[in-house]
């Protein structure tokens, strides 16, 4: 295998950087959809500015002796290294970091980030990910020093404003849950599956049972196989009924004394609300197993309709999800459980309390939070029941992401119970309306819906029939939705669907957009119609056209040659 | 309608009319069983203009004692670094904070970019030869490196030095449940792990061998005899978890026979947030690559040629492989080693030894002179690079703590609340480059006095502690 | 890529292997309808020799970009051999299934096995 391969042929000296100042901003992608109906470039147009650009890297750039970072004097009483760190210890040759200044790197950055599509930029209708507006409010109060740089090992009688932060969180969560006990810590979705699985194996070891079972849905999203087997259980696959919803029958055949517990999506990733979902809660509970919830849709039912009620044990939520922290093109997330009274003894260290204190002398009653990482300290110890108590201990350092939960607070605040409920209930109706506007502009002849006649915050179509009938691939459609400056759907998820495309189009996208998105899907099949190639080449006016991701994968080059 | 959410009354009106349903309550009875509808409205106060949020939020972290507040010598895991300015800027891009996961590489080239160039600095920093895009911050890598691990050669012994930091070991105590292994803690001596114990431990059921570089107490491990011994007659993998910022001097990963690096990325230009976001770095030899756990960014070129970026050896991960992926990582934290990787190219190739150098010299002042104040002793005498252990024997150290903290600074971290009944009476002292001869000479001063005045008994400091700690 | 094709003189499992006998020795590789259904192989995941395979059991993994599938052995034994070609070159599985992308090599321990699999007629059939 290669990895470090230098494929632009050219040293350092001579990289081509480009003229800036050329480029306009428009012209770097095409515009946010509905806002620009400038004409599409056909397959054979010349392509815009940037993408004449070779894209170099850092390290392809600045010369020996630049830098950005001048270090401070030592400002003490200078000892040689060797005599306080032998030589045997130390680094010999350093790092070949990059040698640039920094107007370099601001503008190798800057130019490089106009390189991406984003939300504030455009239509994102990205199924199962919540592609909701993140409001800049978050980013401020996230960026005030007493959040930022507060450190995770402060003295907690100087964290009171943190830990107040988490704790109403918490309240704020296990509300919309409707469960009882919330654990903030886990980092992301996949890893609040992690902390679930392990807890309902928890749960059932301090019973004496050995449960190896995990019943998943095969509409399920992929970490909660994966995640079963980090947690050592065993995936046993539960059928989708003709509904979308889970087969009742199968469920039934399958759960016996021996399943641990399942992990449900409701709404499931088709969009769809299973109306048997307290039957399937009685038939899991019948036997014994724990109910698991995957949060990801939880932007479907704030305050409609909550896990707890509807006999769930377990959730998870995806902050970066419904409560508006920034994908950050990949991260970070943060992945909160909420637990029932008979999970609660085992969740992860450290807990949040909130101690009253005896009010001084007729001053008012005050209170103050206490972050307890060890189970003895808790009221009754590790026999007292209370939340942690029988922990399975830690998963990961610290106490989570806070800068996240600063800012998820902060909508929440922001929002109210109102707030939050008009939020799903928002979402659930442009959902439906561009459904409605699919089938008025014909789409769906090509593009049937996959199950049922309704959804909730996001559907599911099939580009099957589009593939037998036009000639394209769902694949080829998502990449001339890029020409028309929207991100396209999730494409091929859920696997049960043939071509599936995966639309979520949340509440805070304009109704004028929901529309321009349905017109473009109706165009590209018109289009399709009349000459399949279009699609076939497409993408055309993106900074780079369609990779050849087998070679990528057949010899990986997955860091930069350095001289 | 909330200042968030776009639809109008008479934009409602027009939808439901297009989907053909009377009321948004009609469209979700339609498929909500109504047993399961909520009868009341969530308990959660009334939503809050935006001028509010902010105040209360400032409110909150008002309440806060921060690194801008006191001068702080607190670090075990997270330091206080300067954060230079560009990171805020092109972190608060919307081009880098808003998309999603790069699914679609024709429009997300400055992601997956971003993603080559931070994997490369990263096998620069470790010089090993593959890493990932990052996975979710230091302890919790060090969980994925064990499951990589076991993943390699199917051993469930995870053997793991004393000198790793206590929430890594509880971190890998939790997981090990679900990989099926067991957990043996080795032993310290005189500071940093006991060769002799560690050899002992590591055995031909061992699947990974850990270390940490510098170790919890701030002492420099001779990695290479680590390695030399988890190799001989074992087929433990060799993870080290790493201080990046001490790679500016200290011998690397790649150099010392270690098998797979990982660590705690906050110190690579992210801020401490209590404790998170930041991100895990993980990189390792070139045979556990189709192993590795996360994203992982390739160069390839586009059908006319151009050179371009997309995520590669997808096969690996949950969305492909499922109950048989190498992890269930989905989201990891691209944001955060953005800052990492524009911070490392910002200090630089001569920058980042020359940091290192500061630190290690100013710790070393620090150092001498704490442990020249009277009631005060080195923990350990092993070199140090930016962080060091004390005792101050017969000394209520919380109660120092709190005394110092009513003067400014804070002088690091107690012992006890990591190590109760084995380090009551340490004191752990972390250095960066914010931290100045006069502070240090201030620290210095102040826990003389503090010590002085626990002599002397004075009652208003004890007082105050009571609540403390 | 090729056409779709199935050799007379090969040996067909029903989830698309096909083995070619010579003596104790068996050449084992996947069909045209597998490689077909896969699309472009970036990597085979190849036993170790000295492995032991089981007749229905799977033996190895072969990748495209997005899809991971098992390949199940059509007989019982030894690996004997691993074709080196495909570490470099796993387009060979898609480009000539039958010849250059062949994957192992099995010493038999059941010669007999070879009596349960289906010859061409019966498999072509069985793909309608």
């Amino acid at each position: 295998m290669s990895t470090t391969e230098n494929t632009t042929g050219r040293g350092t000296k001579d990289v081509h950087i480009g003229d800036d100042s050329a480029i306009a901003r428009e012209a770097v992608l095409p515009a946010a959809g509905g806002s620009d109906p400038r004409p599409l470039a056909a397959p054979t147009t010349s392509v815009n500015p940037i993408q004449r650009d070779h894209a170099t890297t850092i390290f392809e750039k600045g010369v020996e002796g630049r830098r950005a970072f001048v270090a401070p004097a030592t400002g003490v009483p200078e000892v040689a290294l060797d005599e306080i760190l032998p030589a045997k210890l130390r680094r010999t040759t350093p790092a070949r970091l990059p040698q640039v200044t920094e107007p370099e790197l601001v503008r190798h950055y800057v130019r490089l980030s106009r390189r991406n599509f984003d939300l504030d930029t455009g239509f994102y209708p990205l199924g199962s990910c919540t592609m909701k507006y993140n409001p800049r409010l978050h980013e401020r109060v996230g960026a005030l020093p007493g959040h930022s740089r507060l450190h995770p090992f402060q003295t907690q009688d100087h964290a009171q404003g943190a830990l107040e932060v988490m704790y109403g969180l918490e309240r704020q969560l296990a509300e919309v849950s409707g469960l009882p006990h919330v654990c903030l810590q886990p980092s992301a979705g996949s890893h609040g599956e992690l902390a679930g699985v392990l807890l309902a194996r928890a749960y059932h070891e301090a019973r004496g049972e050995n449960r190896r079972k995990v019943l998943t849905p095969d509409t399920a999203h992929g970490t909660n196989p994966a995640t079963v087997t980090m947690a050592g259980l065993e995936v046993v696959k539960v059928a989708t009924n003709p509904d979308g919803g889970v087969d009742i029958d199968d469920l039934r055949a399958k759960a016996d004394d021996d399943v641990a517990l399942i992990m449900l999506t409701n709404p499931n990733t088709l969009g769809i609300f299973d109306p048997n979902i307290e039957e399937i809660a009685s038939i899991v509970h019948g036997v014994g197993g724990v109910l698991y919830y995957d949060g990801a849709n939880l932007n479907a039912i704030m305050g409609i309709t909550r896990p707890g009620d509807m006999g769930f044990d377990i959730v998870h939520f995806n902050l970066h999800k419904s409560f508006t922290q920034p994908h950050g093109g990949g991260g970070p997330g943060s992945g909160p459980i909420a637990v029932s009274d008979r999970i609660a003894p085992y969740v992860p260290v450290p807990v949040i309390r909130r101690e009253e204190l005896a009010p001084a002398n007729g001053a008012a009653a005050e209170h103050r939070f206490e972050l307890i990482s060890d189970p003895a300290d808790l009221p009754g110890g590790v026999d007292g029941g209370e939340p942690g108590s029988r922990s399975i201990g830690k998963l990961r350092g610290f106490q989570g992401n806070y800068g996240v939960f600063v800012r998820c607070y902060a909508y929440i605040l922001s929002l109210g119970g109102s707030g939050l409920k008009d939020a799903s209930e928002v979402a659930v109706l442009n959902a439906n309306y561009l459904l409605a506007k699919l089938e008025e502009l014909g789409v769906r002849e090509h593009l049937p819906l996959a199950f049922g006649t309704r959804c909730m915050h996001e559907f599911v179509i099939s580009g099957g029939p589009m593939k037998r009938d036009l000639g394209i691939k769902t694949l080829d459609l998502a990449k001339r939705l890029l020409d028309h400056g929207f991100h396209p759907p999730t494409v091929y998820f859920p696997l049960l669907v043939e071509e599936a495309l995966l639309i979520e189009p949340v509440e805070t996208e304009a109704r004028e957009t929901l529309d321009a998105f349905a017109e473009a899907l109706a165009e590209i099949l018109r289009e399709a119609a009349e000459d399949p190639t279009i699609a076939q080449n497409a993408p055309y006016s993106t900074p780079v056209r369609r990779l050849d991701e087998a070679g990528a994968a057949k010899k990986p080059r997955i860091r930069q040659a350095i001289a | 309608m909330t200042r968030y959410t776009t639809a109008t009354d008479a934009d409602r009106e027009a939808m439901l009319a297009a989907v053909g349903v009377a009321s948004i309550d009609e469209l979700l009875a339609e498929q909500i069983p109504q047993a399961l509808l909520l009868d009341r409205p969530l308990d959660i106060p009334e939503g809050l203009s935006e001028q509010e949020v902010n105040a209360e939020l400032g409110r909150l972290a008002a309440k806060n004692t921060s690194a801008e507040d006191e001068v702080t010598f607190l670090g075990a895991g997270m330091y206080d670094h300067y954060v230079p300015s560009i990171i805020d800027m092109l972190l608060g891009r919307s081009e880098f904070l808003t998309p999603y996961t790069p699914y679609q590489p024709e429009v997300s080239q400055g992601g997956l970019q971003v993603m080559f160039e931070y994997q490369t600095a990263i096998s620069e920093l470790t010089a090993l030869p593959v890493s990932n895009a990052s996975v979710y911050e230091g302890p919790s890598a060090v969980a994925a490196a064990a499951y990589l691990a076991k993943l390699v050669n199917s051993k469930t012994g995870i053997v793991v030095s004393a000198g790793v930091h206590p929430h890594t070991i509880q971190t890998l105590e939790t997981l090990a449940v679900g990989y099926g292994s067991t957990v043996t803690v080795v032993p310290l001596k005189d500071g940093v792990t006991d060769l002799d114990a560690w050899s002992a431990a590591v055995d031909g059921d061992t699947s990974a061998a850990i270390l940490q570089q510098p170790n919890f107490l701030g002492a420099v491990e001779d990695v290479q005899a680590l390695s030399d011994a988890a190799k001989d007659d074992s087929p433990a993998v060799v993870i080290g978890a790493y201080d990046p910022i001490t790679l500016g001097v200290l011998a690397p990963p790649g150099e010392t026979d270690v098998d797979v690096a990982v660590g705690e990325g906050q110190t690579l230009g992210n801020r401490l947030d209590f404790g998170g976001p930041s991100f895990g770095f993980f990189a390792a030899r070139e045979a556990f690559l189709r192993r590795m756990p996360g994203r992982i960014a390739g160069e390839t070129v586009d059908v006319d040629g151009r050179r371009g970026f997309v995520l590669t050896l997808q096969t690996r991960e949950q969305h492909i492989r499922r109950e048989k992926a190498t992890s269930n990582i989905c989201t990891s934290q691209a944001l955060n080693a953005l800052a990492g990787v524009v911070y490392l190219g910002w200090l630089g190739r001569e920058g980042l030894p020359e940091l290192a150098n500061l630190l290690v010299q100013r710790t070393h002042y620090a150092r001498t002179t704490l442990a020249a104040v009277d009631g005060v002793e080195l923990l350990h005498d092993q070199p140090v690079v930016r962080e060091f252990a004390l005792r101050l024997p017969g000394v209520d150290v919380p109660q120092l703590v709190a005394y110092v903290q009513d003067h400014g600074v804070n002088p690091g971290l107690a012992l006890s609340r990591t190590h109760a009944g084995v380090h009551d009476d340490g004191l752990l002292v972390a250095l960066t480059e914010q931290r100045t001869k006069e502070q240090i000479d201030e620290l210095a001063r102040l826990v003389g006095e503090a010590i002085q005045s626990q002599r002397s008994g004075t009652t208003d400091a004890a007082a105050r502690t009571e609540v403390s700690a | 890529m090729a056409d779709a094709s199935y050799p007379e003189d090969l040996k067909y499992h029903p989830e698309h292997d096909w083995a070619r006998i010579d003596g104790d020795v068996a050449t084992f590789g996947i069909t045209w309808f597998a490689q077909d259904a896969l699309g472009e192989v970036v990597f085979f995941d190849a036993p170790e020799v000295g492995a032991t395979v089981t007749k229905d059991e799977s033996y190895a993994e072969v990748e495209s970009v997005k899809a991971v599938s098992d390949v199940i052995a059509p007989l019982s034994g030894e690996v004997v051999e691993v074709n080196p070609a495909l570490e470099d070159s796993p387009e060979s599985i898609n480009e000539s299934s039958y010849e250059d992308g062949w994957m192992v090599k099995v010493r038999l321990s059941d010669p007999s096995q070879v009596d349960q699999l289906l010859d061409q007629a019966a498999y072509v059939a069985s793909l309608d």
